[in-house]
């Protein structure tokens, strides 16, 4: 399984693109937004923790398609599912492959791109553990809709169609929790649901996600 | 006999012909009592004037959204276990039904939300809920028709179905957790003190029941067509091999 996890890793790392891309598409979302609504500090502070929880969602949806396809088109996939590591086990280091190379980068940058949204002061803890905690879900539930478009030539629509309804329970909690540390609020509440999401999506999805690549595989 | 048999297509394509005009016609009536009954016989509410008689459309159709996506997960759950293909097939028939529901359920919601909230649209839990029920029809619908293989695409779906309701259940109650609400409290249940008035809701129940036997009549319409389609498809395979 740690074989699979590095070799995921170094693809993602030398293949280049998918793994600054992400990066730079987080950047240029949070870049475009007070373009859009104007340059006025206390509205920007007010939409930060939204902007940069739906930012970095869609920067993580960027890169689900290429979770499986290439496995599946070179036949690497048919491999793993014959090998004697279960699929669900290659489902959830491909999870986490996904989360390293993309949640954690985003995770990290966050509090960077909160400066040019000016978030409140209080709110940059909650913003990097809210997102240290919820985007591992979110790379799990994209690694299940990647499971079920792998087989489709034109996926990569059909995939955010299906996976961002997906994503609305995190994103609520884990926008709610920035904004309730901005506020003073006491945000534990949401963390710790954040947290049962994320461990429910890691504990559950790996059986759907290998049962649905067993289907496309057959 | 047991109750399965009546799921191979062939006898189920024999029951349904006889019982879907029965079910299209009690449909038919029930809808057209219910809402005449509901729109010229009862009173005026005394706070919400004639604005209330949106019920008899509102309620129906937003029990029958959420009805039809069970119903959907249901026949997913007998596919993956037993394979029956009707099944299968009647999850199929039932989403665009379903979609439409959830469709009426919000138009209506939003003509009565105009002149009662001032607002056709507001961020309201149940409201939002609705809206994501929508997206998650959308989803299903949209891979049904991406995938060629009816096995695939099958067996696809309903592990969609089955992970999309757990999701659509968190997701309801995290809207809960998002925003307070404007939407009033269910007045239909059973045990409650305080609910609708009977002069309103015997009205209410003939058009739930009208619209019970109209989603029955639509799914089994639908079903068949499924069927027959993929009937010609098994032909036009033969005939190309011949």
């Amino acid at each position: 399984m740690i074989a699979l996890l590095l070799r995921d890793l170094r693809l993602a790392v030398r293949a280049g693109g998918g793994f600054g891309l992400g990066l730079a598409f987080f950047l240029i979302v949070v870049v475009l937004v007070p373009f859009g609504v104007g340059p006025e500090t206390e509205l920007l502070s007010r939409i930060a923790p939204g902007i940069l929880w739906v930012a970095s969602l869609l920067a993580a949806l960027l890169s689900l398609d290429r979770i499986f396809a290439l496995d599946f088109e070179d036949g690497s996939l048919a491999l793993l599912a014959t090998s004697p590591l279960p699929l669900e086990g290659a489902a959830f280091m491909k999870a986490l492959a996904h989360w390293i190379t993309t949640g954690l980068p985003l995770t990290i940058a966050a509090p960077m791109l909160g400066f040019l949204l000016s978030l409140a002061p209080e709110a940059y803890f909650y913003l990097l553990v809210s997102l240290l905690i919820g985007t591992p879900a979110l790379s799990m539930i994209g690694t299940f809709g990647a499971a079920l478009t792998v087989g489709l030539r034109r996926g990569g629509l059909l995939l955010s169609l299906l996976v961002l309804p997906l994503y609305v329970p995190t994103l609520i909690f884990g926008a709610e929790a920035v904004r309730r540390g901005a506020d003073g609020l006491d945000p534990t509440g949401a963390l710790v649901l954040l947290g049962g999401i994320t461990a429910g999506t890691f504990a559950l999805l790996p059986f759907a996600t290998a049962a649905t690549l067993r289907i496309n595989l057959r | 006999m047991s109750m399965w048999e009546y799921a191979n297509p062939k006898l189920f394509m024999g029951w349904t012909r006889p019982v879907l005009p029965w079910t299209f016609g009690l449909a038919a009536a029930c809808l057209v009592i219910g809402l005449v009954w509901g729109f010229f016989f009862t009173p005026d509410d005394f706070r919400q004037g004639s604005t209330v008689k949106i019920i008899y459309l509102h309620v129906p159709s937003a029990l029958m959204a959420i009805n039809a996506w069970i119903m959907m997960l249901v026949a997913s759950i007998i596919w993956v276990v037993r394979r029956h293909h009707v099944s299968a097939l009647a999850a199929r028939a039932a989403a665009p039904v379903g979609l439409v529901m959830t469709l009426i359920a919000l138009f209506t919601g939003g003509i009565w939300g105009q002149p009662m909230w001032g607002t056709y649209w507001a961020w309201d839990p149940r409201l939002t809920s609705f809206l994501i029920l929508f997206l998650f029809y959308l989803g299903y619908i949209a891979l049904w028709e991406a995938i060629e293989d009816p096995d695939t695409a099958a067996d696809l779906t309903s592990v969609l179905c089955m992970v999309g309701s757990i999701f659509a259940i968190l997701s309801r109650y995290a809207v809960l957790f998002w925003n307070q609400g404007l939407h009033q409290g269910a007045t239909l249940s059973l045990d409650k003190e305080e609910n609708i008035s009977d002069v309103f809701w015997f009205p209410l129940l003939v058009c739930i029941a009208g619209f019970v036997l109209l989603f029955i009549a639509l799914v089994l319409m639908r079903t068949r067509t499924e069927i027959r389609a993929r009937r010609i498809r098994a032909l036009e395979a033969r005939a190309r091999r011949a």
